[in-house]
């Protein structure tokens, strides 16, 4: 007997207006997983997370969660989600908005565990106005797991943290999975979605582009750009090059192994000058996947 | 088999709770419910011996200020409330949790409520303790009989000014709205004191109605069919906005 998977999208399109925001997606995830959805800006991330948290439905397409539409209010008590960054009342204090939500779901988390977890307890008293950024952002996870529900939707929630914040949260998150929850987290730090995902799925455009292991995925996207000015035409046929740009004499190309392609440049006695390798910014390794993908 | 939820009170009085919450820390919907309608018996009512010397008169002044407490809580504290929480990006996020719009609005209403029986709490002190206005218990029941009958129409109107405008909208609209009513209403100058075309306009306001209602219950004045009737009017035009508000709203916001 096959179990439903807990998230269930089939061919979901949601468009606004005239805009594509999510086109012919189709993603299962099992209980347990923790999935890492990766893309640049406008990818359709939050669109994705806003239809598997019933804020949004889609156009054409299902959604289901551990079976059922979370369009129904009710079918929403196993999935707890993130509040946007500026997305908490000022004058309401820490422990007042916990209890908030907390009342919305039939068994939470007991208050003053959760807030030891998640570094809140000398915050508690403290209005949500006053908290710095990372602050929020600690309360914003907190307020997602309070009401220990089967899915956790994490929208981007290490952006801005500095590296202890960062790393006491992925704590957290990984001790919700171990404890039997299932994360879909979305990021654009690979840092973050190695650390982890065990599965990553990469969106662009509204579309899917690879769904696979992390380090699959990280093969494909981990890559070096190197930058030369050179005229030499056989560039191109040089080993690894993943993609090639130029711009006058100046070229750029994206590879896998720089280190490899550099000793090509030389022992191929290639003229160049000016040569530069930096690691590729992920929107370089995304423009990269989605022209490899068409 | 459906997972089970708390119940739809539980949910709604943690949102009346947090409703609550807000209000007292930003006590501004509080101060202006309370203290507008005592400063004008104060200023307006207590001074003026002919007045406050007289029950009848003291008393259908002091109801007339309970309408008017009533009245701002209807279109201010739900008019402009409703419309500059639906502004703000904790309104997706409470949408996101596993309850319907139906527990905030309970828990909207509740402060409503409380904010309400504040003001006419305020009202009700400083009437009776500096005037002769009285009031005995059986018509106590009539008067906030009449006093919430007068007061639906106006907070379907509210509801109507917050889930239709923005923010800014809201507020605009609804201040023209509450002194325009206020004013035609005659609850600034009575309306015995009205030209006839401006009492003509006057008895197609809610406000008057609201007014002439609880002067009544009160035993310092008369009602007419046409009291009903404006009432009547109002709530439906007031009920179809919220309505047509809401659905567009979720359309937008939601769909």
């Amino acid at each position: 007997m096959t179990s439903t998977p807990l998230v269930d999208i089939r061919h979901a399109t949601r468009a606004f207006g005239e805009h594509l925001a999510l086109d012919d997606v189709s993603l299962q995830i099992g209980t347990g997983e923790l999935v890492g959805l990766l893309g640049p800006n406008g990818a359709g991330k939050s669109t994705l997370i806003s239809l598997l948290n019933g804020l949004r439905k889609p156009t054409s397409g299902t959604v289901r969660v551990a079976g059922r539409d979370p369009r129904v209010p009710a079918n929403r008590v196993v999935i707890g989600s993130t509040p946007q960054e500026t997305g908490l009342p000022p004058t309401i204090k820490v422990r007042e908005v916990v209890d908030f939500v907390a009342r919305h779901y039939p068994d939470p988390d007991d208050t003053a565990a959760l807030f030891d977890r998640f570094g809140l307890t000398e915050l508690a008293g403290r209005q949500c106005g006053s908290l710095s950024g990372g602050q929020q952002r600690r309360l914003a996870v907190a307020l997602a797991m309070v009401g220990r529900p089967d899915l956790v939707l994490l929208d981007e929630p290490t952006t801005g943290l500095d590296v202890d914040a960062r790393q006491s949260l992925w704590s957290a998150i990984e001790d919700y999975q171990a404890g039997g929850g299932t994360v879909l987290i979305t990021s654009h730090y690979l840092e973050e979605i190695q650390r982890l995902a065990e599965r990553v799925v990469v969106i662009d455009r509204g579309q899917i582009l690879v769904d696979d292991s992390t380090q699959a995925v990280i093969d494909r996207v981990d890559v070096d750009r190197v930058e030369l000015s050179s005229e030499d035409s056989r560039l191109d046929t040089l080993p690894g090059v993943a993609s090639l740009a130029r711009a006058g004499d100046r070229v750029t190309l994206l590879t896998a192994d720089a280190d490899a392609l550099v000793r090509a440049l030389v022992s191929e006695r290639i003229e160049f000058s000016r040569l530069r390798v930096t690691g590729a910014s992920l929107e370089d390794a995304f423009a990269h996947l989605t022209r490899t993908a068409a | 088999m459906p997972a089970s939820t708390p119940s739809m009170l539980r949910i709604a009085g943690a949102h009346a709770k947090l409703n609550l919450l807000e209000n007292v820390r930003e006590p501004i919907a509080i101060i202006g419910t309370t203290v507008f309608p005592t400063l004008a018996l104060l200023f307006f009512v207590v001074p003026q011996s002919a007045i406050a010397d007289d029950p009848t008169a003291a008393t259908g002044a002091a109801a007339q200020l309970g309408a008017f407490a009533v009245m701002s809580v209807c279109i201010f504290t739900f008019g402009i409330g409703i419309a500059e929480d639906r502004a703000r990006p904790f309104d997706g996020y409470v949408r996101s949790l596993p309850a319907g719009p139906l527990p905030q609005f309970l828990g909207r209403l509740r402060t409503g409520v409380l904010l309400m029986l504040m003001g006419l709490a305020a009202v009700t002190l400083v009437a009776s303790t500096l005037t002769e206005a009285r009031l005995s218990p059986d018509r106590l029941m009539l008067t906030l009989g009449t006093l919430l009958l007068g007061a639906l129409p106006l907070l379907l109107i509210g509801f109507a000014v917050g889930y239709t405008l923005t923010q800014k909208s809201a507020i605009a609209v609804a201040q023209l709205l509450f002194f325009g009513f206020a004013f035609g209403g005659g609850m600034f100058i009575p309306p015995d004191g009205f030209p006839s075309w401006l009492d003509a306009i006057s008895q197609w306001l809610p406000s008057r109605s609201s007014r002439d209602l609880v002067v009544w219950a009160v035993g310092s004045g008369d009602v007419a069919a046409q009291t009903f009737t404006t009432l009547a009017l109002w709530g439906m035009a007031g009920a179809a906005l919220t309505v047509w508000g809401f659905r567009r709203d979720e359309g937008r916001r939601f769909r």
